[in-house]
Order: structure tokens, then C-alpha cells, then sequence
């Protein structure tokens, strides 16, 4: 079955110069091992294409059920010099929550 | 065992200091730690100094103070802030006449050495290449165009000013975390290699620098469960001896201290968790614990450190060209048609009057202006409006200018029914954000710290 990742996680997004930062934070252990399964670096690079321009890394936090996205080149060059609306990246993160995974 | 209560001050300069007053009222604490200084606020202080050599420090400091300082006074809090930002002895002067004035006899310690866009060259005879962290890129394709150049500094200087008996420590730029962690060291003793205790004081200051995001403030879970955003509270650590921290706020404020809202906070802006770096210790988050012992009570225990890194960060930026913008709206039906039909007729007519920007970028208010080519395109029939912005890179200014002047017309000479037009605003100057490294020791020589009072 597919679901929303907005259904079953909470995100927060941050900026550090053209980078940006997105941990997303499952409810439960069960529900952060779909996640850590399903929401794999190389998806979350697609799912952001046309936005990001470098690689993103994961890292894994399971200590606090969360996983930890780097995204480089996230953001025009950096909060500011970025030309955009969401200079900051701050929506980044509920732009993440709309990816679809297998659960 | 013995323990402190900080209160987390602003979380950037132009935050509220409101809440701030709650928890000095009725959140029982010893000290107030405030960061005023986001990446980009130097450049704006250095625009300021620009115009008048006294300015660059945040201004802020002096109406903050004296609207907190009858309370604080009352409570026996003291206060560590960046406020001091490319000017902390022109803080520190502006500062002593405010308290000479309003009658206090509170001593002012001043942390110097952070700053050295002046000595740049010295740095590179000393063989510090200062090329870009990320990309290695050399240092003289922006040199002549920096604006400042600041060393993140670590937790030590501060320390010292509050040993020497400062009631207020007015610092430039610092590790965020640092301004929590230097209190931490100055009453619990805890010693510069002891770094597990170092590293829960790092997490107790990231969780609370960025003071509302750890109570309840831009939470992505379920933000209508928050009670109170308007009176909300700003986050209280309490921390013993060993380490061990709890998490709260002021009674009677809004908001919501939890597991979920801190564990937000504890990723904010982090990279990898297991190596958080920072002038004072190499933090690994992913050993910490942290559990709800009560309501708005988070214990948070259990974070490692390993050895300070060698080097430290320095953020410089540098003039980097104008961003020329302008809005305009329209209304339903069809109101994205006609926004992308105003936006193909500009492109145009910027092309052919030669204004040729480095980059354009439009977007949409009210459909794809915040998630770009992730705003889902299932959902634009019959939207009630739609704002087109056009944002041009330009390297002059009045390149960038022109770009407002071409769209006043579409209101006689466009699609229909517009609303809306007027968001030209002045070109505002972009700025490149320049992260290199460099040994601390040739960073730390130049610390000075000194207290004075009125």
C-alpha cells in the first residue's frame, strides 16, 4: 500500500549556507524502519530534482526515531543571494512530506 | 548536586524578548543566554558601520535591557549575548551610558577576537589558504568584495568574562551553543576535557538558541495542538553537575515543551549528528536520551564528546549583486493562465529592451511560489488567485531597478483583473556566504576579554 510520507512523519527543514537540512521524525520504532527503508537518499535526490543541484546524504538517528537529509546546492546559492520566496528552505521540509513510499 | 537555569534569549535580532520577561519572572533562572546573530545578520550590522563607525553591534541591545533589566536586576540574572556583532566595544560604550543613565552598577565584559576581515593577509602569510570549505574555491575571486570575515569562537573567552565578575557579556561572533555552554562551565565547574559533559551542555544550548522553535514555534507535527502561540514561552534549561539537563518554560506561558518539539529542535540546521562540530567539543547527538518526565518537562541525558576540532569555522561574506523584484496579481477564473501570460509578455519585453538579468526566477503566490516544481499541478483549476513574482540577479543595481518600471503597463496592457500591483520594491543587495577554516591557535591569539562598569 502507498502512503504519504505527511501521514506518517513530522519534518523540520534548516538552511546553512547552500546546503539545507531535513530531519523527518517517525511516531514509533515500526514506522521509523519503513521509513529508514523506504526514504533513501537517492529517492529523496529525485524527489527534489529541478531543486537541488548537488548530492544529499542521509544519516540515521534512531535514538530519537529520525532521519537526518543534507541536501547540497539546496538552495540558490544560499539564503542570502537565493532569488526565492522560500529563501531559507524553511518549506523544504513539508515539500519532503509530499513523497509517496510503500508501507 | 548542584545546578543552573538559563533562559534562551532572542533567536535572531528581531525576535520578541517578551518571553523573555516570563522566564524571569516566574522560570526561576540565573542566566539569560541571547543569540542575535544569524549568518546573515553581520552583513546588515556592516552596512550599518558603513554609514556610522560607532554602529555595527545589534540595536536591540539597549531597549531589550532596559525594558528586562528591573526584573533581572530584582532576580540576580545575568546575561551573555552576541549582541555586540562587528562593534562589541561600541555595544559595550552605548551600553555603560544607558546604565550610567538609568542608574545601574552593572559590570560589562566584552569578548574581542572574532573578527578579522582585517587581517585576512596575515592569515594567508601564515600559510591559512581560507579557500571555500565547500566547493575549494580560492579566496580572490570574491576578496575585494567582503564584507566581513568572522571566526565562530568557542565557550572559553566567555567564561572568562563571568569569572571576572561581568553581569553582562557582550560577545560578536561566537558558536551559538557557546553562549549557553560558557555559564554551564563558569558555576558547575566542568572542565575544558571533559567532553561529555561539554557535549550535553553543546545540546542544551542548540536546543535552546533558536528560543520558540524548542517550545512549540514552527512545529511540523500537529501545530494546532500547541495551545497559546500568541503568549508562548521560550525555553528554561536546568542543568546539574553530571551533565543531566531537563527541558521546561515559564508557568502560565503558551506553547509546549515535548519530546516531538525538541527533537525538532535538536536536528535544526545539524548536518551529521554524530559529529557536531563546534569550537568546544565534537558532539555526538546520537547517544542522547530524551524522555517526557512531566508536563513541558523533557529530561535530556546521555550526549558524548570527543576532542575539540583542530581548527575553527570562519563565515565571511562577500557583495554578491541586486535582487530586482516585482508582484502583481490576478483574479479568478483562470487567474495562473493569466499570471503565466503576464509573466511571458515581461520576459519578453526584458529581452528586448536588453535587460539581460544572470538569472530570472518566477514564480506564483498561491500556487508554486514555496514548493517550486513540487507544487502539484492536479490542484490549479479554478484557483481564486494568483500573484506572479519575477526575481532578476543582476550585478548592477540599476539594471536590477528597471525591472519594477516594466510592470506597472500590464494593468492597462495585460490580462484582466488584476489586484495587487505595487510590490516593486528597491533592489536589494545580495550577499555571498564565504565558510573556510582556519588553526584556532592562530584565531585564539588575538582573544581579548576585559570588564568595566559605569
Amino acid at each position: 500500500m502507498k502512503k504519504q510520507l505527511v501521514h506518517l512523519a513530522h519534518a523540520r527543514s534548516g538552511d546553512k549556507g547552500d546546503k539545507a537540512n531535513i530531519a523527518i521524525f517517525a511516531p514509533d520504532r515500526a514506522t521509523y524502519d519503513i521509513l529508514a527503508r523506504e526514504v533513501t537518499p537517492e529517492r529523496v535526490r529525485a524527489h527534489f530534482d529541478g531543486i537541488v543541484t548537488g548530492r544529499v546524504e542521509r544519516f540515521e538517528v534512531p535514538n530519537v526515531l529520525a532521519l537526518n537529509f543534507v541536501l547540497h546546492g539546496a538552495l540558490n546559492g544560499g539564503a542570502s543571494r537565493s532569488l526565492r520566496s522560500d529563501a531559507l528552505g524553511k518549506s523544504l521540509s513539508s515539500a519532503l512530506l509530499r513523497m509517496e513510499i510503500e508501507v | 548536586m548542584k545546578s543552573i537555569r538559563i533562559a534562551a534569549g532572542l533567536g535572531f535580532y528581531g525576535d520578541s524578548w517578551r518571553p523573555v520577561k516570563a522566564s524571569i519572572e516566574r522560570g526561576n533562572v540565573q542566566y539569560v543566554a541571547s543569540d542575535h546573530l544569524a549568518e546573515l545578520t553581520l552583513a546588515i550590522l556592516q552596512k550599518g558601520r558603513q554609514r556610522d563607525a560607532r554602529l555595527g553591534y545589534t540595536q536591540d541591545l539597549v531597549p531589550m535591557l532596559a525594558d528586562l533589566l528591573p526584573l533581572a536586576t530584582s532576580h540576580g540574572v545575568k546575561f551573555i549575548m552576541n549582541a555586540g556583532g562587528l562593534n562589541p566595544l561600541g555595544a559595550r560604550e552605548t551600553l555603560l551610558a544607558a546604565l550610567r543613565k538609568l542608574g545601574y552598577n552593572l559590570k560589562v565584559g566584552v569578548v574581542l577576537g572574532d573578527a578579522v576581515l582585517d587581517r585576512l593577509d596575515a592569515l594567508q602569510a601564515e600559510g591559512v589558504s581560507l579557500a571555500h570549505m565547500d566547493t575549494g574555491a580560492d579566496i580572490a575571486t570574491v576578496r575585494a568584495r567582503l564584507l566581513f570575515a568572522s571566526a565562530y569562537l568557542g565557550a572559553r573567552p566567555l567564561v572568562e568574562a563571568l569569572d571576572a565578575g561581568a553581569d553582562i557579556v557582550l560577545t560578536g561572533r561566537v558558536a551559538d551553543a557557546a553562549l549557553f555552554l560558557a555559564p554551564l562551565v563558569h558555576e558547575l565547574g566542568w572542565r575544558w576535557d571533559d567532553w561529555d559533559r561539554l557535549a550535553q551542555g553543546i545540546v542544551v544550548g542548540h536546543l535552546l538558541e533558536c528560543s520558540a522553535q524548542a517550545t512549540g514555534g514552527n512545529f511540523g507535527g500537529d501545530w494546532r495542538s500547541i495551545p497559546d502561540l500568541a503568549h508562548i514561552g521560550y525555553p528554561i534549561a536546568e542543568v546539574w553537575e553530571n551533565g543531566d539537563a531537563v527541558i521546561t518554560k515559564a508557568p502560565g506561558t503558551g506553547g509546549r515543551v515535548s519530546f516531538d518539539t525538541l527533537r525538532e529542535q535538536l536536528l535544526y540546521e545539524v548536518h551529521d549528528p554524530a559529529h557536531y562540530l563546534t569550537p568546544d567539543v565534537d558532539v555526538d547527538m546520537t547517544t542522547l536520551h530524551m524522555e517526557e518526565i512531566g508536563p513541558d518537562q523533557v529530561r535530556v541525558s546521555g550526549a558524548s564528546g570527543r576532542p575539540a576540532p583542530s581548527t575553527l569555522k570562519i563565515v565571511a561574506g562577500y557583495e554578491d549583486g541586486y535582487m530586482g523584484q516585482a508582484t502583481i496579481g490576478y483574479a479568478w477564473p483562470d487567474a495562473l493562465a493569466k499570471a503565466q501570460l503576464a509573466a511571458q509578455i515581461i520576459t519578453q519585453q526584458m529581452a528586448e529592451t536588453g535587460l539581460l538579468p544572470e538569472e530570472t526566477l518566477i514564480e506564483y503566490l498561491g500556487y508554486n511560489s514555496i514548493h517550486g516544481p513540487l507544487a502539484d499541478p492536479a490542484r490549479v483549476d479554478d484557483l481564486n488567485e494568483v500573484y506572479l513574482r519575477i526575481a532578476i540577479r543582476c550585478a548592477d543595481k540599476k539594471d536590477a531597478a528597471r525591472l519594477g518600471r516594466l510592470l506597472p503597463p500590464l494593468g492597462l496592457s495585460g490580462p484582466p483583473f488584476i489586484g495587487g500591483l505595487g510590490g516593486m520594491t528597491e533592489p536589494r543587495s545580495l550577499l555571498g556566504i564565504w565558510p573556510t577554516l582556519a588553526p584556532r591557535a592562530i584565531i585564539e591569539e588575538y582573544i581579548r576579554v576585559s570588564v568595566e562598569e559605569p
